[in-house]
């Protein structure tokens, strides 16, 4: 069912191939605008841009391991109200991607003229590693692949992304393969759906069979999967039980940014920033009274297992939550643990696909024979 | 007798409306006897107790929280109750995974007509938390 084409690297490089080819579907006009990570001038952090110059689009940079923010919470934004007016190409690494299918079944985005890109990812940087690593290094893309090519570790790889078993995007209509591609010589392009066919075609590229993509492939995702493991158990052992909660969230000062890095809470009013949690100075003097004392600001481990409960079953543990912590409390540590073991009881992959039911919206009438009797 | 300084546990229960609240009304006109530890709440369906309701008694010193809903198949709205069941698994999943204990929460299956049912679960939940003993959360200073 998938169409592979070959898009030749020649001596402009890897970055370069990539750059020609987006700016080829802008020139072409199959899509009108794109939804892509340009480079800052410093060099040192890239940023989702709508572009719709095939000159500006020069500056793209789909190599460079970082990720400031889950560009489906920007689809997710720019769609909301009504959906794109022309042609939009949004290009997504997998988590992206499947955090925005979560959203688009959550009604939070809509897909309608959105042609998406995904891109095969080997993982992320946090944005300060990133400024580092550019710093050190002359050309910090083609050092970055150099590092991670064939499945190797690369230390600096944010944890949510070491342990990642979706390097490839799903639910894509076109990918840019990089695993497995020789990537001296050519970028993979795989069409999954008639729209992403109708790009090759368009574009006139080479026609290519993906010999080593599928090896590549399940060789990492071996490899991610035995480290998901090791490194549950660890997570496990190090926050499993009250007392190991509440020290794991004791310096969390309730500043909610987690819940806005993350692509997947979605309530368009939160709870936790409701009136609800506003009480008299009584209030609090009498559960300190009753407990002997109470940590101020309370409620944070209220929030922290409702946020669990609410957008769990959904959560791609892409990681910007412990990315957004300023005090360094390992959110995704938590979310990822919880996240894995809700998921199995429904067999539910976030993003796998946009027919599968949201678990908590639909039912059987027989499961879960031990819940409630 | 009960000692004196027997644990009470506070049991906070979600009852829904058509079903588990009826049977309480039920068990009271057949003059069956249920422990006082239960705080009955009515609501009108299992499937709009959100797990934050459940989580804030838990966190808020309550030893216990039952949810009583419509036999499956029997939901006033269809399929609240069905819903609820996922929640409730949602929740139970994740107090397991942290550790929590989750023995401290249950969903049961009470319908209007069975007040016996409903005095005997009562019973059922005070016996089973008073083993559990205190909430340990309640006693934490670092909610």
């Amino acid at each position: 069912m998938e169409r592979y084409a070959t898009i030749p690297i020649g001596n402009q490089g890897t970055l370069g191939a990539i750059r020609q080819f987006l700016a080829s579907l802008l020139e072409k006009k199959l899509v009108d605008a794109l939804l892509v990570p340009l480079e800052l001038p410093t060099g040192d952090n890239v940023v989702p841009t709508i572009v719709s110059s095939p000159e500006q689009v020069q500056a793209a940079n789909l190599l460079a391991p970082v990720m400031p923010v889950n560009a489906a919470r920007l689809v997710s934004r720019i769609t909301m109200i009504s959906p794109s007016p022309d042609r939009l190409g949004v290009v997504l690494r997998p988590c992206e991607l499947r955090a925005l299918i979560e959203l688009v079944k959550l009604k939070q985005a809509s897909l309608d003229k959105v042609l998406l890109i995904g891109i095969d990812c080997h993982g992320t940087y946090s944005v300060a590693d990133y400024g580092k690593f550019v710093s050190e290094s002359s050309s910090p893309t083609e050092d970055f692949l150099k590092r991670v090519q064939g499945g190797k570790d690369d230390p600096l790889l944010r944890k949510a992304c070491q342990i990642c078993e979706y390097p490839v995007p799903m639910c894509a209509d076109l990918t840019l393969g990089l695993l497995g591609a020789k990537l001296d010589k050519e970028i993979l392009l795989v069409a999954s759906t008639p729209e992403g066919e109708q790009v090759i075609q368009e574009l006139g590229l080479e026609e290519a069979k993906a010999t080593e993509r599928e090896s590549a492939i399940s060789g990492l995702v071996a490899e991610r999967a035995k480290k998901r493991e090791e490194m549950l158990k660890q997570i496990q052992e190090e926050v499993k039980g009250l007392e190991k909660m509440m020290a794991t969230l004791a310096t969390c000062m309730n500043c909610h940014n987690c819940k806005t890095a993350c692509p997947l809470c979605y309530c368009k009013e939160c709870f936790f920033d409701s009136p609800v949690f506003e009480f008299e100075a009584e209030k609090y003097l009498g559960w300190a009274k009753r407990r002997g004392a109470l940590r101020m600001p309370n409620d944070t481990l209220l929030f922290h297992l409702t946020r669990l409960n609410h957008m769990v079953v959904s959560c791609v543990g892409c990681g910007l939550c412990t990315e957004a912590c300023p005090n360094d409390i390992p959110v995704f540590d938590i979310f990822r643990l919880v996240g894995y073991e809700v998921q199995k009881v429904f067999d539910y992959v976030p993003g796998r696909s946009l027919e599968e039911e949201l678990p908590l919206t639909t039912f059987k009438e027989e499961e879960l024979p031990d819940i409630g009797v | 007798m009960a000692e004196e300084n027997e644990f009470e546990p506070v049991i906070v229960g979600f009852f829904c409306n058509w079903c588990t609240a009826t049977a309480a009304d039920l068990a009271g006109t057949l003059r069956m006897q249920y422990p006082a530890n239960i705080r009955p709440i009515r609501i009108m369906c299992s499937g709009s107790v959100d797990p934050v309701y459940i989580l804030r008694a838990l966190l808020g010193g309550a030893d216990g929280v039952i949810v009583g809903g419509c036999p499956p198949g029997d939901c006033h709205y269809v399929s609240g109750n069905y819903k609820a069941r996922r929640r409730m698994a949602i929740l139970k999943t994740m107090l397991s995974t942290l550790g929590i204990e989750e023995d401290r929460v249950w969903i049961r299956w009470i319908s209007a007509a069975e007040g016996p049912k409903f005095a005997r679960t009562m019973n059922e939940v005070t016996e089973s938390i008073k083993k559990l003993g205190p909430n340990p959360i309640s006693k934490d200073r670092s909610i």
